[in-house]
């Protein structure tokens, strides 16, 4: 499945890398804790978080990630956006809590 | 495939099943109904938003989780990942009657496990 | 009718110990009879308080008093103090370390979230000299004896 497929389905509002949609999302992480999310995702998954911050963007370039998710409208600086278009890391947003985009992309990756 | 749980509600007990959860505060009469389930590894999340009754998925383990969730009267905690905390939390987590649990899903999947059951998300 | 006046120290980047002092009260508030949802809320805003005062504050004492009228809580610390308390307030500014983020705190919530709760909040700081928060609570306060 494809992040433009995750983005139509979730519903999701694309705040960065929005030519970078034909990637392939392989499953998804859910945390707020960078150290976790360094030591523990996997290349190719959707990171889901509440962490807006600027040191996202590193996060999700070291552990090749597909993209992240911001939760409950999270909304990132201007320098962390600007960040992520340098890096490449696709910024997307929900109105919705971790538990339910995270019960969604589960139950999408895995129909 | 997603079950309604609207009439009676889904009780700790179920989540245990749901999870292949281990309770790490012994016996408990695990009758209670889960309002919400919310995940987070933020403390502060937890004493502004989440309601008392909801249950709690973190990948936090120390003791301030246990102190966190008894102030904002959750229901119980949840440990993911496999990731269990020291005795003094357990024995701290008895000591005020919060049940933990300790599932070797990532947050991610066990959110989907229980969203697929048909356990609510917050409302608001 | 008299209350007691009570005192809880807390300790400079004590993790273990933090939130005691805010249990005590918890447990002191329960033995009053005072309202679920009121406990709730004074209890919350003393962890707020408490784990402020363990990160920032060096020591510092939290202090309980009861009367007729209301619940009143002060958290007195030595820290540096706070230089613009407008800021400070301000949902999302903090100005924790990562090791306290990696804690699950840090997030610029405390101070909002002390103010949400409580029925009456005043901060008082001085850079050099430390912090003082005083808060009240009213509504939903009724004493068994009255």
């Amino acid at each position: 499945m494809t992040l433009a497929d995750v983005v139509q389905r979730l519903e999701l509002k694309v705040l960065s890398g929005s030519e970078l949609l034909e990637r392939e999302v392989t499953g998804g992480y859910t945390g707020d804790l960078l150290s976790d999310v360094m030591a523990n995702a996997d290349t190719g998954q959707v990171w889901i978080t509440l962490q807006a911050h600027i040191n996202i963007v590193a996060v999700g370039v070291l552990r090749e990630l597909t993209g992240i998710i911001l939760i409950k409208d999270r909304t990132p600086d201007e320098a962390t956006l600007t960040k992520a278009k340098q890096e490449n890391v696709p910024i997307l947003q929900s109105d919705r809590p971790a538990f339910e985009i995270s019960g969604l992309l589960f139950n999408l990756l895995n129909e | 495939m997603i079950k309604s749980n609207s009439e009676s509600g889904t009780s700790l007990r179920h989540v245990v099943k749901i999870l292949n959860a281990e309770v790490l505060t012994g016996e408990e009469p695990l009758d209670q109904t889960v309002q919400h389930v919310e995940c987070t590894d933020l403390m502060s999340q937890v004493l502004a938003f989440i309601k008392s009754g909801n249950l709690l998925l973190t990948g936090l383990t120390n003791i301030q989780v246990v102190n966190t969730a008894d102030i904002s009267g959750l229901i119980g905690v949840v440990f993911v990942r496999g990731r269990s905390p020291s005795k003094e939390v357990i024995a701290k987590a008895k000591e005020v009657g919060l049940p933990l649990f300790l599932t070797s899903y990532s947050m991610y999947e066990a959110a989907g496990h229980l969203y697929l059951n048909g356990l609510p998300g917050s409302t608001e | 009718m008299h209350y007691p006046r009570h005192e809880f120290p807390i300790k400079e980047m004590d993790f273990v110990r933090a939130g005691e002092a805010s249990l005590q009260v918890k447990k002191i508030l329960r033995e009053m009879k005072a309202e679920n949802d009121l406990v709730r809320r004074a209890t919350i805003a003393c962890y707020e308080a408490e784990i402020n005062a363990v990160v920032y504050g060096r020591d510092g004492v939290m202090s309980l008093e009861v009367d007729d009228e209301g619940i009143y809580i002060y958290v007195e610390d030595k820290g540096d103090g706070i230089p613009d308390i407008e800021q400070a307030m301000m949902e999302g500014f903090s100005t924790a370390t990562e090791e306290i983020r990696e804690m699950g705190f840090g997030a610029g919530m405390g101070l909002p979230n002390i103010m949400k709760n409580a029925d009456e909040f005043t901060i008082s700081s001085a850079v050099g000299e430390g912090t003082r928060l005083k808060i009240i609570f009213r509504s939903g306060w009724t004493t068994e004896e009255a």
